[in-house]
């Protein structure tokens, strides 16, 4: 086992046409001694739709956690063929400063359950945020970015209304504009319906099927919503007790498990609904 | 044996708004100074070096156990035996916006820590920087919950200025009791310094409120 955490063993850069845009290798998360993440090794392509499915506490928000907010403790997190947790000193791969972490996940963007938009700020200064102080835009420029994309997730009517003015549908819609104002590589959903009133999540979830069908972005889903990560998914993985038990199409993995857990899982999960 | 003399009382007045002067001065300097040094005691005990918190930490706790007046009087009369010579004035708004700033970095912390944490991984997500994140995002929400907190200690600071009156300074308690001295009459002086004080800081109290709703909808937070 020792080996895995020799360094020398990951590659500087992931080269290549078909490097995928977001590679996990071996990568391990603990929380003082509890190991949530065991050696986890996923690979995702550019312009995939992954699905994460799994029991509660079988790590799968941690896989989104690991890109955006914390450190890992083994293995090398690869974005867009660029090590995202390690960087490059003299030929060889160190674990990354802070600065190097801030570089890379500027890449990503992200969406919470509880959605976290600034609560003193508009819909519009919440979009504008991120362009006008990290990527340096102009206010105009930033300003036609967020209408644009407040337009796009039906969220233009709203845009000078503070977040507790907008129901949790409207805010989840002016978070994903949010993150996407930032022109992310990749996006990462985390549970981002569950705080939802059922009659409002359809409103979300379409959104999020225009980014995938539209705008063919690269997205990593947590989600309980199995039917809709079965309608919208190229690939589903089921997490179990820090691994990935089992992943495949969604039309294999939903209709047709092989693995005992993935079975019990998916008979639990239909018997509530 | 309580004989109020009106015409004493006026003719005392104005060394006594003179001196209300003095006073407002001096509670407005100090405060200034403990709301900047406030907010830097906060944010030390922020930073991920360990000692600095400690240190910051254990400072700010020395200065809230111990009265003020000892240290108006340290800086004052032992300042000078480490070479610090000051005025009664500067010793005095040194030794009370320290004090102060002590109590208000306490309602820093508590503002900033009632920030929810999703706030702070919004920030991350969007990959701010430390000090955008704090000047944008933290400290404008850790605003309104820390002003009833601020408001108070800006009353608190006016009330404590006549314990400057120990080193010197000529503000209103300091005044009242040269006149008092002088006339051997205390009754009107004393009466209204507490009429003074209670003009000023009834209104006061009733303005930070004012404020603090005011700032609240300015930051969207009520409607």
């Amino acid at each position: 086992m020792k080996d895995l955490h020799d360094l020398s063993r990951y590659p500087l850069r992931l080269e290549g046409p078909d490097r995928p845009m977001v590679s996990f290798r071996n990568v391990t998360k603990r929380y003082g001694d509890l190991v949530v993440l065991d050696g986890l090794n996923l690979d995702v392509a550019e312009g995939e739709m992954v699905s994460i499915i799994g029991p509660s506490g079988s790590g799968k928000t941690t896989v989104l956690r690991m890109l955006m907010l914390e450190r890992i403790q083994g293995g090398v997190i690869y974005v867009d063929g660029a090590p995202l947790s390690h960087m490059e000193r003299g030929g060889k791969l160190v674990p990354a400063n802070s600065r190097h972490l801030r570089a890379g996940r500027e890449q990503i963007g992200m969406c919470f359950q509880h959605f976290n938009l600034f609560p003193h700020m508009t819909a519009l200064g919440n979009c504008m945020e991120g362009p006008v102080q990290v990527l340096g835009l102009s206010k105009q420029a930033a300003r036609e970015r967020a209408e644009d994309l407040l337009e796009m997730v039906g969220m233009i009517d709203k845009r000078d209304e503070h977040p507790a003015r907008l129901s949790g549908g409207q805010q989840q819609r002016v978070a994903i504009a949010r993150a996407l104002a930032m022109r992310p590589k990749v996006l990462l959903l985390d549970e981002v319906t569950s705080a939802l009133d059922p009659e409002v999540i359809g409103e979300v979830t379409e959104v999020i099927r225009k980014l995938v069908q539209k705008y063919r972005l690269t997205i990593m889903m947590v989600t309980h919503q199995m039917g809709f990560a079965a309608d919208i998914s190229d690939r589903v993985c089921f997490f179990y007790d820090g691994r990935i038990e089992e992943e495949g199409a969604p039309a294999d993995l939903f209709s047709n498990p092989q693995k005992e857990r993935t079975q019990q899982f998916l008979s639990a999960v239909k018997s509530a609904d | 044996m309580f004989d109020w003399k009106w015409d004493f009382a006026f003719e005392i007045l104005p060394r006594l708004l003179g001196a209300t002067l003095n006073t407002l001065m001096a509670a407005g300097a100090g405060y200034a100074i403990a709301l900047v040094l406030g907010l830097v005691l906060a944010l030390a005990q922020r930073t991920p070096v360990r000692l600095l918190t400690a240190v910051v930490r254990e400072g700010v706790e020395f200065i809230r156990s111990t009265p003020l007046v000892l240290q108006i009087f340290f800086v004052f009369y032992v300042g000078p035996q480490f070479g610090l010579r000051l005025s009664p004035w500067t010793a005095g708004m040194i030794a009370i916006g320290l004090h102060y700033a002590a109590y208000l970095s306490e309602v820093y912390r508590g503002g900033i820590e009632a920030v929810p944490k999703g706030q702070w991984e919004a920030c991350t997500a969007l990959s701010l920087s430390t000090r955008d994140t704090y000047t944008r995002i933290i400290i404008p929400q850790a605003l309104p919950p820390a002003l009833a907190g601020m408001g108070n200690y800006l009353v608190g600071i006016f009330k404590d200025t006549p314990m400057l009156s120990v080193i010197g300074v000529a503000e209103l308690m300091h005044t009242a009791n040269a006149i008092g001295s002088e006339h051997y009459r205390f009754l009107e002086p004393i009466t209204m310094v507490g009429v003074i004080f209670l003009m000023i800081s009834l209104p006061a109290a009733a303005l930070v409120r004012l404020f603090e709703t005011w700032v609240r909808r300015k930051l969207g937070m009520i409607r």
